[in-house]
């Protein structure tokens, strides 16, 4: 039984086709990644595997449960770090925590033992305009962890950060992943991120959005992430008419 | 460095209006204008402090009705914001509405309250009720609707019901919007009800300046406008300090950021 399956969803958004009967499987612990060119209907997928928004066909299973259309079975983390800008951090990263009817107090003790790993010992009581952005989306990172820890979808997490920032932040998710081992379906434009964060990548055509090529990312050497990278990108730079 | 910046940055506009002030003394003492066109500040301030205990008690009565009025409009306004922002057919037919109706000159109103409910209080609080409501309302409401609908979808993933996304996103995040609306209203407030008072009054400021007018004591009037400026700059001086209060994370807006 996998984590998370996307069975042949099709979805057509303001009369635009955006996703055409994509179907991708993942299993429990893995690390997905999906690349694409911008705009071609990734973060869609985000949203109805979320279930913000309900496909015109197809449907959403999550742990061998039907979640079509339905919120609150993932977390889901965006680009923008969306944390509340009057509240203090460990207030932030609690809310799940509060909303599902755990008392405040216990939120922050449970809030409190992942401070460290999440790289905001010390901050707890800082205002998100305070913090660096990286440190905004290790909160939001966190507060994505507290609402579920399996299953977490992210869209490009990362993609509001500066180089050097965003080099740090992608090791350290790695590091991350390592230890609490969910199951992540990440949203990106970044091959190298993708290459160094998933096991499996996706990579979509331009829209209306179809599954153009699934790699089993192999670890093993320089020379064949390198290798790896070329076929992504010959993939992604073939001619948009080109139907796989 | 910012303690000292904030000093100076109120010593400009003081030191702008001394001189506007010493200007305008020169000028009646020089013109020779008699005082009952025109009384210099000195003149007004030394009116002021002759009747200072006969102003505080007209005083007392105006600040009661535009406290009174202030408070329930501020009321009326936030549940009709709130019903407004919760509905959305509602807000699509009574939002244009209440932008239009601001267009109408409240205080032409006036009269008509007097001929309504009389000589007593109740028609100066509706003036001031009218007056206060609508900068309030329209504010608070464009607070709430313009609320980040990313943040919304975040909270409803996260199974947060209607009122949790009123609490804990879109109040705090239209407090700011709320608080403008609030200063605008207060500055209105004083005034509104010392225009309920001209029309017909037998206590308060505006009663005061009418039968100072009559008399043509220029310098009654004015002290009487003194104060009148002085509770306004007060009242919303008071809500700055609640806005700092009530919304302690705008505090720490100049603050460096930590790597």
């Amino acid at each position: 039984m996998s984590a998370i399956d996307v069975q042949g969803v099709s979805k057509t958004l303001d009369s635009i086709e955006t996703l055409i009967d994509i179907s991708m499987s993942i299993d429990c612990r893995q690390f997905v990644a999906i690349l694409g060119p911008s705009g071609c209907g990734k973060s869609t997928l985000l949203n109805i595997v979320a279930g913000l928004l309900t496909p015109d066909k197809g449907r959403i299973e999550l742990n061998g449960e039907d979640w079509t259309g339905r919120t609150g079975r993932v977390s889901y983390m965006q680009q923008k770090d969306l944390l509340l800008p009057w509240l203090p951090i460990l207030d932030n990263v609690s809310i799940p925590l509060v909303l599902r009817g755990v008392r405040k107090r216990e939120a922050h003790d449970t809030a409190r033992k992942y401070l460290q790993d999440f790289g905001l010992d010390g901050f707890e009581s800082y205002y998100p305009r305070q913090l660096s952005g990286g440190m905004r989306q290790r909160a939001a990172l966190l507060r994505t962890y507290l609402f579920t820890s399996d299953i977490m979808l992210m869209d490009e997490p990362f993609a509001g950060l500066d180089a050097i920032t965003r080099r740090k932040m992608q090791l350290w998710l790695k590091d991350l992943c390592a230890k609490y081992q969910p199951t992540v379906l990440l949203v990106t434009h970044d091959i190298d991120e993708a290459l160094l964060l998933a096991d499996t990548v996706y990579v979509f055509s331009a829209r209306p959005a179809r599954i153009k090529l699934r790699l089993d990312v192999l670890h093993a050497d320089s020379g064949q992430r390198e290798q790896q990278k070329r076929d992504i990108l010959s993939v992604l730079e073939a001619p948009a008419t080109t139907v796989y | 460095m910012k303690r000292s910046g904030s000093i100076a940055h109120n010593l400009v506009p003081a030191i702008t209006l001394l001189v506007i002030l010493a200007i305008w003394e020169g000028a009646v003492r020089l013109s020779r204008v008699p005082a009952y066109i025109m009384p210099g500040p000195v003149q007004i301030i030394s009116t002021l402090r002759a009747n200072f205990s006969l102003l505080l008690n007209h005083t007392g009565s105006t600040m009661l009705e535009a406290l009174i009025g202030f408070g329930l409009a501020v009321i009326i306004a936030f549940l009709v914001a709130f019903a407004l922002n919760q509905v959305n057919w509602l807000n699509q037919a009574v939002m244009p509405l209440l932008v239009v109706t601001q267009t109408i000159p409240i205080i032409t109103l006036a009269p008509l309250f007097l001929i309504w409910f009389g000589w007593g209080m109740l028609p100066k609080v509706l003036v001031v009720i009218l007056v206060c409501f609508f900068p309030v309302v329209i504010n608070l409401l464009n607070g709430l609707n313009s609320v980040d609908p990313d943040l919304v979808n975040l909270f409803r993933s996260m199974g947060a019901g209607r009122m949790d996304v009123f609490r804990m996103v879109k109040l705090p995040s239209a407090l700011p919007a709320f608080f403008a609306g609030m200063k605008i209203s207060a500055s209105y407030g004083v005034m509104a009800a010392v225009i309920g008072e001209w029309l017909g009054a037998q206590q308060g400021l505006g009663y005061y300046m009418t039968i100072a007018q009559k008399s043509f004591r220029v310098d009654k009037v004015l002290a009487a406008v003194m104060i009148i400026a002085g509770l306004s700059l007060i009242w919303v001086k008071i809500i700055d300090w609640m806005e700092i209060l009530v919304m302690p994370w705008t505090r720490h807006e100049r603050e460096w950021e930590i790597d």
